[in-house]
């Protein structure tokens, strides 16, 4: 087991260093540079820039250079934890980065807590009691859920709130706090405006959970070792906890993994409706604005989330699946 | 028939099986009659689909919830001398569950699926120990063992903590013996036990449980389509068709004096070791009817070879005593019919 672990993290190695070459040559890819946009973006708003301008702005940013050069330039920052520069921010990549990740993981945790809590219950109810009333409603429910784009929910949602309520439900924080450095009263004010993205994220994940946790016990209920166990006269709730649902929770566990990188990018849209100082809309605009060094970083990050989410994928698999082996 | 019932653990009348789906409603079993007298094993023999799995599930209450026992009595004589009804009792109480697997237990057809495959086999065996004789985790892991160890499982010290994917077909199956056996059942009821395994296996298996059954004075109902297996293993033979017992006799009766056409068929298809070079093996012609919608009569007359007028195809024949405990429901045997038609057995 011990070996399994360190091979996989040394494989690890290889795998990141493809991946920032990838990460780096598609952000590179579209033509043009930050350069190019930006004096696109002066030339829009009346401005002109002069060509000694320009190339002095290349310098500074070493655009001028072959690609190779760049990417080690690049490159053997983060390997000391440097990602570089924000060309359109004005500030390192650590500095943007590091504080909306905090604010991400908040949102993108706690919907998926919401979902979990609120899909696995009703999943199991859906499968045990399968056509029943119950479990109609449920799949209804599920469906609309699944089929409700997310940004589409945070717009009715929004819209009834100020309709309703009289307020204005963008953002985290109420404008007072924006600013404001953390405190209990700042703690509290992102709790009050939490709850509707939470709900917004999480409602689609709840839905495709009920079904996955669903078809998943339906297909373990109808397994000979389900007679068995009733045979020895368990009662149906200590044998569905026992043995179904235990399988059940197996192909799921095997995609856990995946959730680690959602938790990053998963929110993008809602957060752009939702104006929410997370992850997702920074990642946008650096791709849409060719912000490399913040676009490369970001890209890199999630997939090195991925290839850690996978391998802790395969670890919990090993733990839950004796039928699995890893010598 | 009229004989006392206090020497039988378990005795079954008129058991009526439904299931109820969409697209009709299924006659799994259509008045089932049989009895099991203390210590002494039973059989029940019949094509697929004739409905003894049903049958068997009926006892202890397995039925899928789409099925429904619509009629009948499930008499069984409990520990503390109780007769019960066991069709009185709803499935999930505590009373049935007491009943399912502390007096009474199942071994089912598939040992390669009747186990979790991420539980321990300790953990399978223990969990009806400790459930039903209330023993701590220790004592019933020390049980466990002992049980393994009785069925022939070699090391059963070290493999208890083995799981199911490491063991063998057959050791699963004794596996599933001793799981089955662990709680000193009163009745083993035996679904298929030997069909999901080799010819050697099987033998290996059959002696194991024959000699258990003597051991610990069980009392068994071996289910099976092989009455190959039934010769060797039990003292009375009821034969099932369609949902219904259409003979029932001691194994001398079936095997030496069958009545029935549908038995002598299946008599006349095991194949034979000493037949002449080229012998096909006879099969009964046509298959099981759908079990939708019942044939009218005899629900054997379209296959029977000896059906003899129009009674066959109108009226239900009822079971009549033809030797000492040996009966048949065939209008051929019944005694105006019989003598009228002047068609006596072959």
């Amino acid at each position: 087991m011990l070996r399994f672990i360190i091979e996989r993290l040394l494989t690890m190695i290889p795998i990141l260093i493809v991946i920032s070459i990838i990460s780096f040559a598609i952000i590179q890819l579209p033509p043009g540079d930050y350069l190019t946009t930006y004096i696109i973006q002066l030339e829009a708003s009346g401005d002109s820039v002069s060509q000694s301008e320009i190339e002095g702005l290349k310098q500074r940013y070493g655009l001028g250079q072959p690609m190779h050069v760049q990417y080690f330039k690049w490159i053997s920052g983060v390997v000391v934890g440097d990602f570089g520069y924000s060309f359109e921010w004005n500030q390192p990549v650590n500095t943007l980065i590091w504080e909306r990740l905090g604010l991400t993981l908040v949102v993108s945790i706690s919907s998926l807590l919401l979902t979990w809590i609120v899909a696995f219950p009703i999943g199991v109810y859906s499968a045990v009691r399968q056509h029943s009333p119950g479990d109609y409603i449920a799949t209804f429910v599920g469906f609309l859920g699944l089929s409700i784009p997310n940004f589409m929910l945070a717009l009715i949602l929004m819209y009834g709130g100020y309709r309703l309520f009289g307020m204005s439900i963008g953002g985290l924080f109420s404008p007072e706090f924006v600013d404001a450095s953390w405190s209990w009263a700042k703690f509290v004010n992102m709790l009050s405006h939490l709850w509707i993205p939470m709900v917004v994220v999480g409602t689609a994940g709840t839905a495709g959970m009920i079904r996955i946790m669903r078809n998943n016990l339906l297909d373990e209920l109808g397994k000979q070792y389900v007679v068995t166990a009733r045979a020895k006269g368990l009662s149906t709730v200590k044998l569905i906890f026992k043995y179904p649902l235990r399988l059940a929770l197996i192909p799921f566990v095997s995609t856990v993994g995946w959730l680690l990188p959602q938790l990053i990018s998963g929110s993008a849209v809602v957060s752009v409706v939702l104006n929410l100082p997370t992850a997702g809309p920074l990642l946008l605009r650096a791709l849409l604005g060719q912000d490399m060094y913040l676009a490369g970083s970001f890209t890199f990050l999630l997939a090195t989330l991925t290839v850690i989410g996978t391998f802790i994928s395969d670890l919990l698999l090993a733990a839950v699946d004796p039928r699995i082996t890893y010598d | 028939m009229n004989k006392p019932v206090e020497n039988n653990i378990l005795e079954v009348r008129d058991l009526e099986v439904k299931f109820f789906s969409d697209e009709g409603t299924v006659n799994a079993a259509n008045g089932v009659n049989f009895k099991v007298p203390a210590g002494k094993s039973i059989g029940i023999v019949g094509e697929s689909g004739c409905g003894k799995t049903v049958t068997a599930y009926s006892v202890l209450q397995l039925l899928p919830s789409t099925g429904k026992i619509t009629n009948g009595t499930i008499k069984y004589q409990a520990n503390d001398g109780n007769v019960i009804d066991l069709t009185n009792l709803k499935s999930e109480s505590r009373a049935m569950r007491r009943i399912r697997g502390g007096e009474i237990s199942m071994i089912f057809q598939e040992p390669m699926t009747s186990f979790s495959p991420v539980h321990t086999i300790c953990n399978q065996i223990s969990e009806a120990i400790m459930l039903h004789q209330h023993l701590s985790k220790q004592k019933a892991r020390l049980r466990a063992i002992e049980m393994l160890e009785l069925v022939g499982i070699p090391n059963a010290k070290r493999r208890v903590d083995e799981y199911p994917f490491q063991f063998s077909g057959g050791m699963r199956q004794r596996a599933m013996i001793a799981m089955a056996l662990a709680c000193n059942p009163k009745i083993l009821i035996a679904d298929e036990p030997t069909t999901a395994l080799d010819v050697t296996t099987q033998a290996q298996v059959l002696k194991l449980i024959q000699g258990i059954q003597d051991e610990l004075n069980l009392s068994m109902i071996l289910i099976t389509h092989d009455l190959g297996v039934i010769a060797q293993m039990v003292d009375h033979v009821y034969i099932m068709y369609l949902g219904k017992v259409v003979e029932s006799g001691s194994v001398y009766d079936i095997f030496d004096r069958a009545k029935h056409p549908y038995t002598r068929d299946l008599i006349q298809s095991i194949p034979k070791l000493h037949g002449a070079r080229g012998e096909r093996v006879t099969s009964i012609a046509g298959t099981v009817p759908s079990t939708y919608k019942l044939p009218k009569g005899c629900a054997f007359h379209a296959r029977c070879s000896d059906m003899f007028g129009n009674i066959c195809r109108t009226e239900t024949p009822l079971p009549i005593e033809v030797g000492s405990d040996h009966y048949v429901s065939c209008f051929l045997h019944s005694r105006e019919e019989g003598k009228n038609n002047a068609r006596d057995a072959r």
